[in-house]
Parts: C-alpha cells; structure tokens; sequence
C-alpha cells in the first residue's frame, strides 16, 4: 500500500538514477586507484610484479575505462536522466529501456576490464573493446538515444532547456565516432580478437577524430549540459546569458570534430589536414571560453556561497580548470609547440587537468547536489565534502605541476644537441630523471583518491540515512493501512 | 528569411534541434577523413613494403595484446633530433599494411618504428625477459612468460580476417600469382595462407629469434616483428626530394 502511495507522489523516475549515481561513485574510486597503481608503476617498476594480468601496458585501459566509461559514463547517465526528466517536467519514456541501459553499460565496463587483463584489446586508445563489446556498447547506446530523445518528444514544456542540447549532441556524436571508429574484422566467431578495417594513415586519421572528440563529447559536451543545469540550480541563479549559450553549443559542436588531427602534428598524416586542425583547434578557444564565463557569472550575485558552500566551490573550480585546459589545448595544438610537448607527460598532464580539475569536479558538485535529493535527505556531512575538495584541489595541482615539469623537461632533453653537434643525452637518461616527477605525480593521484574515498563514504552514509528515514515514515503508514 | 529566424524555433522543436545537431556534428569529420580515400598524394609510392609475414604479424598481436603502444611509439617525425636518434622520418606507406596503426602517442619509452637490426636478437630476448639486465635505469615491466609456447594455430582465420580489411595475403593460385608480380616470388610465399602454418615454423627456426631452434615461442614472434620494423623502405634508394611532396 505504502509502495504504490510513494510511486504516485513521485513525479520522476528516480531508481535507475539512483543505480547509476551509486555506480558513478564505486567507478570512481575503483578506476582512481587503478590509475594511482599505474602511476605508480612507472616510478616503481617492482609493482608489475612480473604478472602478465597487472603490467601496466594491459592495466592502463583498466584505468581510462573504468574512469571514463564507468565513473564518467554512469555519471552522465545518472545526470541525464536527472535532468532531462526535470526540465521537461515529463517522466522517463519506457523506463525499462532505461533500466536496460544501466545493467548493459555495467557490463560493459566489467567485460571491457576483463577482457585487457586476459590480453584482448583493440590497440586504440579509448577504443580498447573487442567487437563484442563493442556491439553491447552500440545497443545500449541505442536505447539511451531512445530513452532521451523520447523523453524530449513527451516534455510538458514548450522549450527544450539548454542542458538538454548539450546532452543530445554528446549522445548522437558518441553514436557516430564509435560506431565508425570500431568497424573491424573479427578473426573468428567464437574469439574476441579483430582487426581494424582501416590502416596506417586512414587508421590514425579516424582513431583521433574518434579520440579526440571522446574528449569533445564525452568529456565535455555532456559534461557541460551538467554544469547548465546544476551550476545555476545550485547557485539559485539563472544562466548568466542566454544569447552565449546558444553560441556556445553552435560552435562547440561544429569544431570540436575537425580539432583530432592535432593529435597528428608532423607524422606521415598529410599536413593540410593536421593544419587544419590545429585552426579549428585555436578557433575553438573562443566557444570554450564563452562557456566558462557563461558558467562562472552564473554565480554574479551569489559570489558569497563560494565561502560558505563547498559544492559551489566545486562547480567554480571545475569552470576555472574548463578555462585553464581549453587555453592549453589550443596552446598545444600550435605546431612548434606540439613539437616540443608531443609524446611528453605534459600531454598526459594535460589530460589530467581537463578529466580530473574539470570532469571529475563537476560530477562531484553535481553528484553532491542531486544524490541527497534523490534519496530525500541532506548530505551527511558538509565538512567531509569541504575536506574532499582540498584533498581534490591540492592532487590535481600536485599531478599537473608534476607532469608540466616532466613533459618539458623531456621535450627539452630529447632535443637538445652538445656543442659538437652530437644529441646531448641518451633516451635512457631523460627516463631517469623523470623519476621524481612520476613519485610526485603518484602522490598528487593519492590526494585525489582519498578524496574519492571521503565522499564514498559520505555518500554511503547519506543513502543510508535516507533510506532509513523513508522507512520511518513509511512504517506508521502501512501500520495505519 | 533568416531576418525572421528566431532561435526559438529550435529549442522547441526537437526534431529540427535533432536535425541541425547532426549537421553540426558531421562536417568535420566527412572534410578530413574522406579525402584521405582518395587523393593519391596521402601514401608515398615507394619500393620495399610488404605485408607481414605469419610470425611478424604473430608478433605484432602479441605487441598490442601488452599494450606496448601505451608507452612506445611508432612515428619518427622530421626533425633532426628525431633523424639522429632514430633515422629517417616514418612514410604513411610504411604502416600501410598496419591494422590496427601502431603510431602511438607517447614515449615514456623510446619511439620504435626503425627498432628493426638495431639490436640483436639474443640483447631483445635478454631485454624482454629483464630489460633492467640491459638497461639498469629502464622502467619497463619483465615479459617472462613470452617464453611460452606460441600458439598459431588459428593463423590462417587471422591472415582471412586481415585479407577481408584488403592486405593482400593469398587465399588462393590466382592471388598468389599477383603478388609473385608485385613482391618478387620469395615475399609471395610468405604470404599464402594455406601454408601459412609451415612459413611461421620455417622463419622461427631459420631465425632463430628466441635463442631456441626447437620450439616456437611468443618471443620468436615478437623479436621477429621488431626486427623488420622499418626496415621494407631502402632509403640509400629513394631520393629526398620524392618524399617532400607527400608532406
């Protein structure tokens, strides 16, 4: 009785949000300590321990699946959901499809991990799955563009909100660079290993178009349609400006796919295409930024609840490390300095201060506000989420700080030539001095991980006194019925 | 008309929205990629690269299944650092015959697409088991259990499937036939599929690669991948100035 009562009450699908926002946070912590044991492998080699299942050539797509796809992904999922319902003021459409696209996408990133350790992997970066996996990607991917999309069409709002435009485009984007990224020959029926239809150029063409955007959709698009909706929902304020986001979105989408090819400066990929993607990736500077100031000056008026609220304090910092990332790609897309900074740690650095600084902050800030609300509770405790944030703060500043040394530093010795002409140092001696830069980095990685750890705990506690309350009140009810 | 246009009409509808999104998304891709099907200037023609023989192309699934992309590069790029360091900058033809490509995108090792005779076969065997053996400052794991027996059994589904993605290994006389014409009958051999099994055998034993003439292990693959890597392209015969208008 008491069940059926609370369905209807509930204007919103609100359980497989639920799963999701749970399994962002268990993806999170397991894919943050795998990627602080890599890390720490490259400063401590003794840790591969001589197991083919753990070195870190097959744990290191462990690492960026489990972040990407399962912290990430399930994050964005959970948000989606979140939003999309909330801002159409409509409930999910065919909510067993969603529930669907939960247990699917879970096996995706378990068999995707499994199959690495047991050595399948297609040799592309991000796009590690075997076909199989591949294929399970796809129709899950089907459903949650069934999903969304269905919802949009049923929304009791004449407007779709800005968020929502963020969310599509990363959804139909992931659709097409997957699906064109991954055709490949499978070797047989009955075992996990293919190849990839195209080859040599055409190969790496297609796989940083893929790559890249995996950060331009992915990692940023969806990501941004979370900021549109959590940032000014939880600062109490309207988005700064509405005529800027309409051409943040436009442009946003039109040039993140042409940038890739920046990944490709001077290799044998001809040069009028990397060219143009080194333009497209400076022009792109303008967009993000807009974005950034769209989403900091969403806070005008409200600028007291950074002392006070370290949610907010979150989301700001997520935009300020959105700022710094998209100035420094650009920056590094200019081929005198990709010269200098390409096949360096300062790649890996930066990749860390857009996934870690603004990917996973963002989800922080939004998971801290919409995970009490789902469960209709408050935090559990504020001061933990405010010792989560420095702990955050002061690892992505340490892992950063680490990498930009190290990158130029190798950059630097690699080419460096005596005054005889000869190349001054030995490959093997720019491995050396990296050292303490790798510890530095690992270290900077255990900040951020036991960070991770606090708000696990924070949530746990949360979900629990939620639930325990629901019962509470649930208990004389059903005692009255 | 696109005085009266107000964005308006966009958010409301989701179709249009749909619609133009997709527009959006797809110009850059289908500019830069599609080209690079067809204008000729993509690939250099040049003398020397075949595909890879059963037990290079064992070995090239065992360097992908260890995820040694994750920290070796294959991608020689022209500057005079790189020249001396490594040799002549890598040709797209080189890894024409490379599905998936092995470019890589990082070097916490050394690049290692002219990898190929720089090193013996008995130093590669030594430097997989434990390369700090070799190199005290290395940080790369041990590969102890390349030592295993080499399973290649299914060999020939793999040259089928890589056949399919259009390297020309033969399947049958005709094909054979035309790569005789194209590589010279001593490379066509290689690449015939019903006798892929016998060829694998044959190059490990003849090779030698794992210091054991006796059995075919993983090791024999590997070494013998990265002993051929950038070694097809005889650079004492091509002309700098041949290779400039493919940049």
């Amino acid at each position: 009785m008491s069940a059926t009562n609370a369905a209807v009450a509930e204007p919103y699908d609100y359980d497989v949000i639920k799963k999701f926002a749970v399994m962002a946070v268990v993806w999170a912590v397991v894919g943050m300590f795998v990627g602080v044991y890599i890390a720490s492998q490259l400063a401590w080699p003794v840790l591969n321990f001589d197991s083919p299942y753990i070195t870190f050539g097959r744990f290191r797509p462990v690492h960026t699946g489990a972040v990407i796809f399962g912290f990430g992904g399930s994050a964005l999922f959970a948000t989606s959901y979140y939003v999309v319902q909330r801002t159409c003021q409509t409930r999910l459409f065919a909510p067993g499809l969603a529930t669907f696209t939960f247990w699917g996408w879970q096996a995706v990133i378990v068999l995707a991990a499994l199959s690495y350790v047991m050595g399948y992997s297609q040799g592309k970066e991000y796009a590690e799955m075997e076909w199989p996996i591949d294929l399970l990607i796809l129709f899950v991917w089907v459903a949650y563009m069934a999903v969304f999309i269905g919802t949009l069409m049923r929304r009791k709002q004449a407007h779709i909100y800005v968020a929502n435009w963020f969310y599509l485009s990363f959804i139909l984007a992931t659709a097409i660079l997957h699906t064109f990224n991954n055709i490949a020959i499978p070797v047989g029926l009955f075992t996990l290993k293919s190849y990839s239809i195209f080859s040599g150029a055409q190969d790496a063409m297609v796989q940083w178009w893929y790559g890249h955007n995996a950060v331009g959709f992915f990692l940023t698009a969806a990501f941004l349609g979370m900021m549109y909706y959590f940032v000014p929902k939880h600062a109490g304020r309207p988005v700064y400006s509405y005529r800027l986001s309409i051409v943040h979105f436009w442009a946003l989408s039109f040039m993140y796919m042409w940038v890739g090819t920046h990944h490709l400066h001077w290799t044998a990929l001809p040069d009028w295409a990397s060219t143009l993607g080194a333009t497209f990736s400076i022009m792109l500077l303008l967009p993000s930024w807009g974005g950034m100031i769209n989403g900091i000056m969403t806070l005008s008026g409200a600028w007291d609840k950074l002392r006070t609220d370290p949610i907010m304090r979150f989301m700001i910092v997520a935009l300020s490390f959105y700022g710094m990332s998209t100035f420094e790609g650009p920056l590094m897309s200019l081929k005198d300095v990709n010269a200098l900074s390409h096949y360096t740690d300062w790649t890996v650095g930066h990749v860390h201060s857009g996934a870690l600084g603004w990917v996973a902050m963002i989800s922080f800030g939004s998971l801290y506000h919409m995970i009490p609300r789902l469960w209709k509770t408050e935090m559990y405790s504020v001061r933990l989420i405010n010792t989560h944030f420095w702990l955050a703060t002061i690892g992505v500043l340490l892992y950063i700080t680490a990498m930009w040394i190290s990158g130029i530093s190798q950059g630097l010795m690699w080419r460096a030539f005596d005054d005889f002409g000869n190349l001054q140092y030995s490959f093997v001696e720019s491995v050396a001095a990296m050292h303490p830069f790798y510890v530095m980095r690992a270290i900077g990685g255990m900040f951020f991980l036991a960070g991770m750890c606090l708000m696990a705990y924070n949530v746990y506690r949360t979900i629990r006194q939620g639930v325990l309350a629901a019962q509470a009140t649930a208990a004389p009810a059903a005692a009255a019925a | 008309m696109l005085k009266n246009f107000k964005h308006e009409k966009v958010e409301t509808n989701a179709g249009v929205l749909l619609v133009l999104t997709m527009l959006a998304i797809s110009a850059g891709g289908l500019v830069e990629i599609a080209p690079l099907f067809f204008i000729k200037d993509t690939m250099e023609n040049v003398p020397g690269v075949r595909p890879y023989t059963p037990l290079e192309q064992r070995g090239r699934d065992i360097y992908i299944r260890e995820g040694c992309y994750t920290c070796h590069s294959q991608m020689i790029r022209p500057f005079r650092d790189e020249q001396l360091r490594y040799g002549h900058y890598s040709l797209a033809a080189e890894s024409k015959y490379d599905h998936p490509f092995q470019w890589g995108s990082k070097r916490t090792g050394p690049d290692l697409a002219r990898v190929g005779g720089k090193y013996s076969n008995e130093w590669h065997v030594q430097h997989m088991i434990q390369p700090k053996s070799v190199v005290p400052e290395s940080v790369m794991p041990n590969y102890p259990w390349l030592m295993s027996p080499l399973d290649y059994a299914d060999i020939g589904d793999r040259m089928r499937a890589l056949r399919v993605t259009g390297v020309p290994y033969s399947a049958n006389q005709e094909e054979y036939q035309r790569n005789v014409e194209k590589f010279g009958a001593d490379v066509a051999k290689t690449l015939h599929i019903p006798d892929a099994r016998n060829i694998l055998v044959a190059q490990a034993q003849e090779g030698n690669f794992d210091g054991d003439r006796a059995s075919v292990t993983e090791m024999d693959a590997l070494v013998a991948y990265l002993q051929v890597l950038g070694t097809m392209v005889d650079f004492s015969k091509i002309k700098p100035e041949d290779l400039v208008k493919y940049r």
